[in-house]
């Protein structure tokens, strides 16, 4: 009894869903939108409008109950891995000294910002880099050493790079934000970034 | 900003001894005594504010002493941790500071502007009033149990929608409050993360707001945290005392519901 009722109750589900669509092509609710237009305004380099449209990540992510092993997670994740843009020239190292500057920057795209400010990475909000800086978060793994355990082979220096330009390629929901996805750091700075972490002279592989 | 109050509690204290008792000025004194020796700035707060409560002021000329805070008008001990809390005369669920915005637009006359375009003190500058009031109303619920029934269904779609503010992932870091209050023991930088889906964090942090946060030198309001977490996740502002704020406050307290409320306190 209980088990045909159960999967009745999971047949209508399925119904549902397959009629209406995954939850990630429905809009926010619109009664919460209107919260958010109304109790928040555009400040700096923050535009209302833009940040009210949320890609299909973000509104997948949004959910209270998400689940990241879903389909709808393996097809953004495989999505946000066909969308990764490498290097045009192959060449994935700048200079670690202009990364670890990038890395210990929190600053741009804050309300508080200007245009103007050049964006930083903040790694160190989250993540343990050069031993000698003390003041790191734990949201993320240490990187400490971050190539000299790994290596420095081509597919190190290719993973890293698609990581950090998009971390839902790998995690879905990851806490991390999607630098080159989003457009957080240029080309130029994701080289630099990737130099701290991959450089054998950078302090962070000592 | 502090000698300034200082200056003014003193003041107060010294004023309010031409006009009442002899006993309750001495009483004044020995209290403002043992805030100082218990070493939190923020009893400086509670005591300027105690004094504008009762303060006639606006172009009626009133004091907020028939304000209703959700317990009957004028009553303050006790307020702070029923609220945000649903209110028939305005048929909506406020929080503190927007209550206050009410009742200092209805009973003392003054104006929307008036009362929200200086709702955080600037540095060098004078204390917002709000501050002074939130930080008075807050304390007199000290030692009470945070107690939100959400009974009624105004209170129950707030809590909802506050729910969705947490999980709301947005911007240009795709950050939402999730991403930095949801797991045990994490950190951005040296500062500990509050994770409100573990009940006992959840009730000791909101127990502790208002607070006197040393790095400011002032008291901060929760409007006040929120509006800089808002900011660190790269959301547009935060409009002061808007019904967003409010619906995240709701869910905030109620994910505090029965811890001991002990505020304001002292942070970093
Ligand atoms: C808001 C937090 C946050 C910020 C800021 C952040 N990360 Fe991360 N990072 C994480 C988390 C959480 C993980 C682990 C989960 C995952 O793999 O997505 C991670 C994982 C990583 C990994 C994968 C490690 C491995 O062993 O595979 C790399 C590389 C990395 N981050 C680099 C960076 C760099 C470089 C920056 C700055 C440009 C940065 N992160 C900024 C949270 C963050
Ligand atoms: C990018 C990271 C980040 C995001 C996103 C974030 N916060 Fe915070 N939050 C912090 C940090 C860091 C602190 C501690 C700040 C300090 O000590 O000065 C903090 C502190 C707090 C506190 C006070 C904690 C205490 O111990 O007293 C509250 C309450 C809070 N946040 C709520 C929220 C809410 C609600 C949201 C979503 C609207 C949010 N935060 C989003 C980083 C964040």
């Amino acid at each position: 009894m209980k088990i045909s009722r159960l999967s009745m109750v999971f047949i209508a589900i399925t119904l549902i869903f397959g009629l209406t669509g995954p939850s990630a092509s429905e809009d926010i609710n619109p009664e919460f939108k209107d919260l958010l237009r109304e109790g928040l305004r555009t400040k700096g380099s923050v535009q209302l409008e833009r940040f009210l449209s949320l890609d299909a990540t973000q509104k997948f992510c949004s959910d209270s109950n998400v689940n990241i092993n879903s389909d709808e997670a393996g097809q953004l994740m495989s999505k946000a891995l066909q969308q990764i843009q490498y290097p045009a020239d192959g060449s994935y190292l700048g200079d670690w000294t202009e990364g670890e500057k990038i890395a210990q920057s929190g600053k741009g795209l804050r309300f508080n910002d200007t245009n103007d400010t050049e964006n930083g990475g903040n790694c160190y909000a989250c993540h343990q880099i050069r031993k000698d800086e003390l003041a790191y978060g734990t949201l993320g793994p240490s990187l400490y050493q971050y190539g000299k355990l790994r290596g420095y082979s081509d597919e190190v220096l290719r993973y890293t790079w698609a990581k950090i330009f998009n971390p839902q390629a790998f995690l879905m929901c990851s806490n991390m934000p999607r630098y080159g996805h989003n457009g957080i750091l240029t080309v130029k700075q994701m080289r630099n970034i990737l130099a701290l972490l991959l450089d054998p002279q950078s302090p962070v592989n000592e | 900003m502090i000698r300034r109050i200082v200056v003014t509690v003193l003041i107060s204290v010294f004023w309010c001894g031409q006009l009442f008792a002899e006993d309750e000025t001495a009483a004044g004194i020995q209290e403002y005594r043992d805030l100082l020796s218990d070493g939190n700035p923020a009893e400086l707060w509670v005591l300027s504010g105690e004094e504008l409560w009762f303060t006639s002021v606006g172009p009626k000329g009133t004091s907020l002493e028939t304000c209703d805070l959700g317990k009957g008008p004028g009553v303050v001990r006790g307020a702070y941790v029923e609220l945000p809390r649903y209110f028939p005369d305005v048929k909506k669920v406020m929080d503190l500071e927007q209550r206050l915005i009410h009742c200092r637009m209805a009973i003392q006359g003054l104006s929307y502007s008036d009362v929200t375009s200086y709702p955080f003190t600037k540095t060098g500058q004078e204390t917002s009033e709000i501050e002074m009031l939130v930080a008075f109303i807050a304390s007199e619920s000290r030692g009470m149990h945070m107690n939100i029934p959400l009974e009624h269904a105004e209170e129950q779609k707030m809590f909802d929608l506050g729910e969705q503010i947490f999980y709301f992932r947005a911007g240009s870091h795709d950050f939402g409050c999730i991403t930095c209050h949801s797991g045990d023991n994490r950190r951005i930088r040296l500062q500990e993360l509050p994770n409100f889906r573990n009940q006992d964090q959840a009730r000791k942090t909101y127990g502790s707001w208002p607070a006197y946060r040393v790095s400011a030198g002032e008291v901060r309001t929760m409007q006040h945290r929120l509006y800089d977490c808002f900011r660190q996740q790269r959301f547009p502002e935060a409009i002061y005392g808007h019904d967003m704020i409010t619906a995240l406050i709701m869910f905030l307290a109620k994910s505090a519901d029965g811890g001991v409320y002990n505020a304001p306190a002292m942070k970093r």
